[in-house]
């Protein structure tokens, strides 16, 4: 029975969705990122809190995010550390820009191979693009076994990694041996909150380029002196990618069109409780294909 | 998804105020943990970086998790199991998230595992509880008890004790009242006795109406001296729960904070260590303690006073009569604009009082380490006398304002607000004991009028009057001057009688006198920065003015004689 483990948690910023204002679009129908603010995305917290967990239940076992972005996508590895990890890696390069979900999990393949983990944890997708690809992709990419919609990973059984899944019909129990990647629901129990203690020892975290825009000179000395304050940045060379492989030129998919949806309905309508308006709506919604 | 921290910008003009810089280097003592702790502030500007971002995520618990757990709280409360208190569901869960965060110990020191922050960094966490869910907000301000044996304990108790309220989230609780002992604490009658055989002390007795009575760690007030029956008897005494020495006879079936666990426990054979010096009980250590509960409430009060507020306003704007929403009607934006300074006046009161308890408590700790120097020593003495005066008129000022609030914005909702339907019901019940429980507003106005009498209020009124205020306020500052004339006026009239009775017909009437221009000079000052805080000054001030005019009149029109008709209801059977 293996006891202690290494995990990676693939993890993304995304922006908040949840709370669009009038200008959460452009008028070309793409995402207006300046105008939402940027957020872990709510699955991957989720799925922190499984890896989290199994750190807690498992001795020796080691957390860190990987997640690909701009140099603010650095937030997503602080709130980690807040939150418990052992830190992580930033994957950033321009050469990364424009890549789709191929491309992004070719690029976090490349990444994991250098991490080495046995064990990696993605939440099941991300609130901007609904994907649910990346972590699939992942897996098939290092050519490792997969577990989707987790719900919890329950410990080892023997040598085998017993997760339950929440289904559409019910709930299903897969045992699997490592190295492995499961991906969790939303269903999951959300993540623990932010410790603070974690969050004074690590709010002066920072990647390098970070570094170089500060000027305080404390602060400065301190991330040399408080090493774990340091978070690795990955460009394309630190990873052997292909750069063919990557952003535009690595990303088959094409968006043919965008619709502006605009919702009509204006007014509420009352229905008495009678057979025949119940009736009436039923006709209404099948004819609709509401239902049905 | 709601942060309570980052939704009210009243809390980052307390954090910025100019006493604060003072404070964090007292309380630091020179960043000297900076080297030895890996979440010590290295300076200034890193500590209040510090203190918004574990405010933050406090605001964000007590947005979304306490806050809407309070309905089922309320409706669940806690029950009593084999003799143990089992809070609600929602209580524990939200013990449990505070308790993950590693909240806990807030203003502790470093060495018994506590995050160190100022006294002020409590009293906002204290407030954004109190906002989410008024009763819970009991279990978490009880680390008022922590304080006091940070306070008053030997190194060896604190030891035993302080890093399990840091580290394992203990809780606690405070074990004055009993049954014939309420505000008359001179007649607690539970015994402590020393045993030589088991070498500990041992309690025996019943106490009643103890909030979070089942709490990990209690402060136990008990008589030591046998035969004694005043105050010079009573010690203080601290139980530890795995003992198993007490039960949990009832919980008290209340109006609100129903999910508070409130007990009557019944100790026997307890064992317990005492805390500081024997006789001391009640004269040093319960006085501490009360203070510090009495900023508690100020604290509570105020939190609740923000969500009652928020109740109204979101109600005023949502229900429509006669085509339009209800906040425009003059009728209803006047309740709104004056439950908001009402809100606004309780908040400057609560940092003002906590940042003055702090510095001169400050201080007596230092002076455990070093000697103070002369200057100290007098800075010391006057902020703990201000703190004096300011915590009785807090605690009377925010628990009578919170009713208000909260019953001003019941009345918005009309007949909805008398449903069980809307959160202003149970508010409007939470509300009703702050201004009865840790000293009724009667027991306030004794413990302050003696500084309507030295002058300590009348002082600080001209001290305030010194600050260089922005031109917006020059004619509120005038109208503030015709008030403190009237006040030192109304006071002298009454002081003049010489009868001691007749002062405390009165003294209310002046207690509340100086709140209302004491509480309208805080507004003024805070004006400087906000033209939101000017309004709440304007109003406040006018309506301040106005009801002091009415108590200068009663005062200055009633005679000792006239006290004779009052005293008749006495016959009355």
């Amino acid at each position: 029975m293996k006891k202690s483990l290494k995990i990676v948690v693939l993890a993304k910023q995304v922006p908040d969705t949840r709370n669009v204002g009038k200008d959460a679009m452009k008028a070309d129908g793409t995402v207006n990122r300046a105008a939402l603010p940027a957020i872990f995305n709510p699955e991957d917290l989720n799925a922190l809190e499984q890896a989290l967990r199994l750190k807690d239940r498992y001795e020796g076992t080691t957390v860190h995010i990987l997640t690909m972005g701009p140099s603010r996508a650095a937030d997503i590895i602080r709130e980690g550390m807040f939150r418990g990890t052992d830190g992580g890696v930033l994957l950033t390069d321009r050469k990364f820009a424009g890549s789709d979900t191929l491309a992004t999990s070719y690029a976090l393949s490349c990444a994991v191979r250098k991490l080495d983990p046995d064990l990696i944890i993605a939440g099941r997708q991300a609130i901007d693009g609904d994907t649910a690809q990346v972590g699939p992709q992942v897996a098939e990419k290092l050519g490792w076994p997969q577990i989707t919609y987790a719900e919890e990973i329950m410990g080892f059984e023997r040598d085998e990694l017993v997760v339950k899944r929440r289904l559409e019909q019910g709930i299903e129990v897969a045992a699997c041996p490592l190295p492995l990647v499961v991906t969790v629901n939303g269903s999951a129990p959300e993540c623990r909150p932010r410790h603070a203690k974690l969050v004074m020892k690590y709010k002066h975290a920072k990647t390098l380029s970070e570094v170089q825009e500060k000027t305080e000179d404390y602060y400065l000395s301190l991330c040399e002196t408080r090493k774990y304050l340091a978070i690795p940045e990955w460009g394309v060379a630190d990873v052997d990618a292909d750069p063919e492989q990557l952003g535009l030129s690595g990303s088959p998919t094409k968006v043919k069109k965008i619709e502006n949806v605009v919702f009509q309905a204006k007014e509420a309508k009352r229905l008495s409780a009678s057979d025949a308006d119940m009736d009436a709506l039923m006709a209404e919604l099948i004819a609709s294909h509401t239902l049905g | 998804m709601a942060n309570f921290f980052q939704d009210n910008k009243d809390f980052q003009y307390h954090l910025n105020h100019p006493l604060m810089k003072k404070i964090v280097e007292l309380r630091e003592r020179g960043f000297r943990d900076k080297d030895v702790y890996d979440y010590a502030p290295v300076d200034y500007e890193d500590a209040v970086d510090s203190y918004n971002r574990v405010l933050d995520v406090m605001g964000e618990i007590c947005g979304d998790v306490i806050a809407p757990n309070a309905e089922s709280v309320d409706h669940e409360g806690p029950k009593v199991v084999n003799d143990r208190v089992i809070y609600a569901a929602g209580t524990q869960a939200n013990h449990e998230a505070l308790a993950r965060a590693g909240l806990y110990g807030i203003s502790l020191p470093r060495q018994y595992g506590g995050l160190n922050f100022p006294l002020t960094c409590f009293v906002m966490s204290n407030e954004m509880v109190a906002r989410a869910d008024v009763g819970f907000e009991n279990i978490w301000g009880l680390q008022d008890c922590a304080e006091t044996l940070n306070e008053f304990a030997s190194e060896e108790l604190k030891r035993e004790y302080l890093p399990r309220v840091c580290n394992e989230a203990a809780t606690c609780a405070m074990d004055l009242t009993e049954p014939d002992a309420g505000s008359d604490l001179q007649a607690v009658m539970l015994k402590a006795h020393w045993d030589e055989e088991k070498q500990t002390w041992l309690l025996n007795g019943v106490k009643r109406f103890i909030t979070n009575g089942d709490g990990d760690i209690s402060l136990v007030l008990a008589r030591s001296e046998e035969g004694t029956t005043d105050a010079r008897g009573l010690s203080m005494f601290v139980y530890d729960k795995k003992h198993g020495a007490t039960k949990v006879r009832r919980i008290e079936n209340k109006m609100g904070i129903k999910g508070s666990p409130t007990c009557e426990l019944v100790f026997t054979n307890a064992p317990a260590q005492l805390v500081g010096d024997r006789k001391m009980g009640l004269i040093k250590y319960v006085m501490a303690l009360m203070n510090a509960a009495r900023l508690g409430i100020g604290a509570q009060s105020t939190g609740l006073s923000e969500a009652a507020y928020r109740e109204g306003l979101k109600y005023a704007h949502e229900r429509q009569q006669f085509g339009k929403p209800i906040i425009e009607f003059p009728a209803v934006y006047e309740m709104l604009a004056t439950m908001k300074s009402k809100l606004h006046a309780s908040r400057a009161m609560l940092y003002e009082t906590a940042r003055f308890v702090e510095v001169y408590k400050l201080y007596e700790a230092i002076a455990k380490e070093r000697k103070l120097e002369p200057a100290e020593r007098a800075e010391m003495k006057a902020y703990s006398r201000l703190a004096d005066a300011f915590t009785p008129l807090l605690k009377l000022m925010s628990s009578e304002y919170c009713n208000q609030v909260a019953y001003d914005a019941l009345q918005i909702h009309g007949g909805s607000g008398f449903m069980k339907d809307y959160p202003i019901e149970r508010l409007y019940r939470d509300a009703r004991i702050t201004n009865i429980y840790e000293g009724t507003s009667q027991l306030q106005v004794v413990a302050a009028i003696r500084h309507v009498t030295t002058g300590t209020y009348l002082n600080q009124m001209m001290e305030y009057e010194k600050t260089d205020f922005c031109p917006e306020v020059a004619d509120l500052l005038k109208t503030q001057i015709k008030m403190r004339e009237d006040y030192a006026a109304a006071v002298e009239a009454v002081v003049s009688k010489g009868d001691g009775e007749y002062l405390d017909f009165h003294a209310r009437r002046l207690v509340e006198m100086a709140g209302h221009i004491i509480l309208g000079y805080l507004l003024m000052i805070q004006g400087g920065s906000d033209e939101d805080y000017r309004r709440s000054a304007e109003i406040y001030v006018k309506a301040g003015y106005a009801k002091n005019r009415e108590r200068y009149e009663y005062i200055m029109n009633l005679s000792t004689e006239d006290l004779d008709a009052f005293k008749m209801v006495k016959e009355d059977c």
